[in-house]
């Protein structure tokens, strides 16, 4: 018998007792929710007649639904998704029912709302060893941390308000090591995305994965966020990283963070936090960082990849008929041929921002490759930061100014293009370079053509007005 | 509430592609501007319809012999992508009661048995017998027997695993925060103790 992982460990820190059948009832620390859950969910409780258990580990805040526009007043409305409040605003809602449940709210313009796996971090909620959860997919994110967080459905959202604890099948463990040293201009996207590319987007599906090796530890903690993301892409619900030193530095001081008489003693709790030596993992997969090149993807899933040098796969080199079948028709969806270079390919997006690339560092990254240059004419460029902290943060270090200078569009904090639920849309046809992590069919509009890349990546192109190698970009004017 | 699971007769629709994720299953868009239990117009938009807003004809569930199918057949990984429980709205708006399929996301898998949608997982051989059978066989009529675990296919039975808690939350249409909250007090205990070793945890600072 092997030694403890760290997920091992997380998940028996918070089982209040087993409830049969492998299934165990999990108690939930944070729980995070966003616009779109809010209303209705809160609505369906009242319904049933439930207080909300504990509305002071939840926390609330407008991302998915509300506009990005520059100087936004209020937000858009939009009518709830199961039509308890049909007619109504998710916005209004939100505030309303969040107040009659003493739920802290994060509202438009004030410090600490954003996209909520952005704000987690940044506010000091999210911590190592916490059980974090939130009605969305990329709640992983906060594994980045050494924090054992997952999605949920709506209908979990509200068991966890009504009763702060989950009843969840304990997955399999799955650890990715990443050895090697990064090439320059290869970042923690770039590294996810071969990884996703390799191993594909359902290699994790059932499994909790830990990320490790020189190449994790090397990372400082927006890219772990970064890194953590992008799980679910390979089809795990739960990525993370043993917290180390890099981690508590991040911590201490930010807003909800455990302070005082209670720091110490915290700080030796998340030290243990780390596999045995001897633990033994489900599933083992290795990734060599020094063999990746910037990626970028050419179809219509996040495996769907290649280095940024690459041609575009054909279909009729691939053995198996369902898979062949599926790329013919990314193909066409995003109207490429087999064969093609990406690098030169014309574009008419550049979306930077999101739950993967929307903080501070990736804007950094983006800034300096966008400084001194100008945005292709033909090319609509959008920044839109994580939160409004990350916003105020890179407008006192001039970020704004370096694209809006180039001819960006430096917009409000949200989920916006990355998903489009607030209307913000990419047009039928038109091709988009962007941070995000979603490349499906429609995901960012109907008919929209998605290439997911790195901030670097995505900076470039806006530049050259097509798919770009960052690495080979010329000379910024000196001005 | 989920409702009561019962047994199902009905036509099998094949749509054997990997990889079938939550926003080709509902757009976000339309998700936001309808409500459940409106939603199967657009389930599957995407690919459902031709520009002009009209019927493809070369998808499966709009072929005339799988008209007012309630089962339907996927390939691996079926329901990846985003957590929206509005796939499985969607699903269930469009009439579906069950999915077949070689594996499921994980987020999706869950939201299946939170609304008394059920979903089979097949290793990859029987299911493409199943998706040869049901092309073949006019109407392609498919039994699913959940109290014995099986699938009955014009005389073959075809079994499948299921944990038997969700088993009988499907057959009884179990509510899970009812049988939660009858263990309310248990999570009082771990959060007074909770308390005393991990304080940080059982109360954001914001000092």
């Amino acid at each position: 018998m092997g030694g403890e992982t760290l997920f091992g460990r997380i998940w028996n820190l918070h089982r209040i007792k087993p409830l049969g059948g492998g299934v165990d009832l999990l108690f939930v620390d944070r729980h995070l929710v966003h616009d779109l859950e809010a209303g209705p969910r809160l609505a369906a409780l009242a319904a049933r007649g439930l207080p909300v258990l504990r509305p002071d580990l939840t926390f609330a805040t407008p991302d998915h639904a509300v506009v990005t526009t520059p100087g936004r007043a209020t937000a858009a409305t939009a009518a709830a998704a199961d039509g308890t409040t049909s007619a109504g605003s998710l916005l209004a809602d939100m505030r309303r029912r969040t107040a009659a449940a003493g739920i802290k709210l994060f509202d438009l313009g004030e410090p600490g709302q954003g996209i909520v796996h952005v704000i987690g971090p940044e506010l000091g909620l999210s911590l190592p060893g916490l059980l974090i959860v939130c009605g969305d997919s990329h709640t992983c994110t906060h594994g980045g941390l050494g924090a054992l967080a997952f999605g949920i459905g709506s209908s979990e959202v509200e068991h966890v308000l009504a009763t702060q604890s989950l009843r969840q099948s304990r997955p399999a463990t799955l650890r990715l090591r990443i050895d090697g040293r990064r090439a320059p201009g290869v970042g923690a996207k770039d590294l996810m995305l071969y990884a996703i590319g390799r191993f594909g987007t359902a290699a994790a599906r059932g499994h909790a994965i830990e990320y490790a090796g020189a190449a994790v530890v090397a990372l400082d903690v927006e890219a772990r966020l970064t890194l953590c993301n992008l799980s679910i892409e390979m089809g795990a619900k739960i990525g993370m990283i043993a917290p180390d030193s890099t981690v508590f530095e991040y911590i201490a001081g930010r807003h909800y963070a455990p302070k005082g008489a209670q720091w110490e003693p915290a700080v030796a709790a998340w030290s243990a936090l780390a596999s045995d030596a001897d633990a033994v993992f489900d599933r083992e997969l290795c990734v060599d960082a020094a063999a990746v090149a910037p990626q970028i993807t050419w179809g219509t899933s996040p495996q769907d990849v290649v280095g940024i040098d690459a041609v575009v796969p054909d279909p009729d080199a691939v053995g198996d008929p369902a898979l062949r079948r599926s790329r013919r028709a990314a193909l066409d969806y995003m109207g490429l041929s087999p064969g093609q270079r990406l690098e030169g390919t014309p574009i008419d997006w550049v979306f930077i921002g999101s739950c993967t690339n929307g903080r501070l560092s990736d804007l950094r990254e983006a800034a300096a490759v966008v400084r001194g240059r100008r945005v292709a004419a033909r090319v609509n460029a959008w920044v839109v930061p994580g939160s409004e902290n990350v916003r105020r943060a890179a407008r006192a270090e001039g970020l704004d100014k370096i694209f809006l200078e180039a001819g960006f569009q430096w917009r409000e904090p949200g989920c916006s293009l990355c998903l489009g639920a607030n209307g913000e849309l990419i047009p039928p046809g038109q091709r988009s370079v962007s941070t995000t992590n979603r490349n499906f069919v429609g995901r960012q509009g109907p008919g929209a053509r998605t290439h997911i890349a790195s901030p670097a990546t995505a900076a470039a192109a806006a530049i050259a007005g097509a798919i770009a190698d960052v690495r080979k970009l010329p000379p910024a004017q000196v001005r | 509430m989920a409702q009561p699971f019962r047994p199902l007769t009905a036509i099998l629709a094949p749509l054997p592609r990997a990889n079938v994720d939550t926003e080709v299953i509902i757009p976000i868009g339309r998700l936001i501007s309808h409500r459940r239990g409106t939603l199967g117009p657009f389930c599957f938009e995407p690919w459902r319809y031709l520009p002009d807003g009209s019927p493809d004809p070369q998808f499966a569930l709009n072929e005339p012999r799988y008209a007012g199918a309630r089962i339907l057949l996927g390939g691996a990984n079926f329901g990846c992508g985003s957590s929206r429980e509005a796939a499985v709205w969607a699903l269930w708006d469009l009439g579906i009661r069950c999915v077949i399929a070689e594996s499921f996301g994980d987020i999706f898998r869950a939201n299946c048995f939170q609304n008394g949608l059920l979903p089979v997982t097949l290793d990859a051989a029987t299911l493409a017998w199943l998706t040869t059978w049901a092309g073949a066989r006019r109407p392609p009529l498919l039994g699913v027997d959940l109290q014995h675990s099986r699938l009955l296919a014009a005389g073959r039975s075809i079994p499948f695993v299921i944990d038997p808690e969700r088993r009988t939350a499907l057959l009884e249409g179990l509510d899970d925060i009812g049988l939660t909250l009858k263990s309310l007090a248990d999570i009082r205990t771990f959060i007074r103790r909770d308390l005393a070793t991990r304080p940080w945890a059982q109360s954001a600072g914001g000092g």
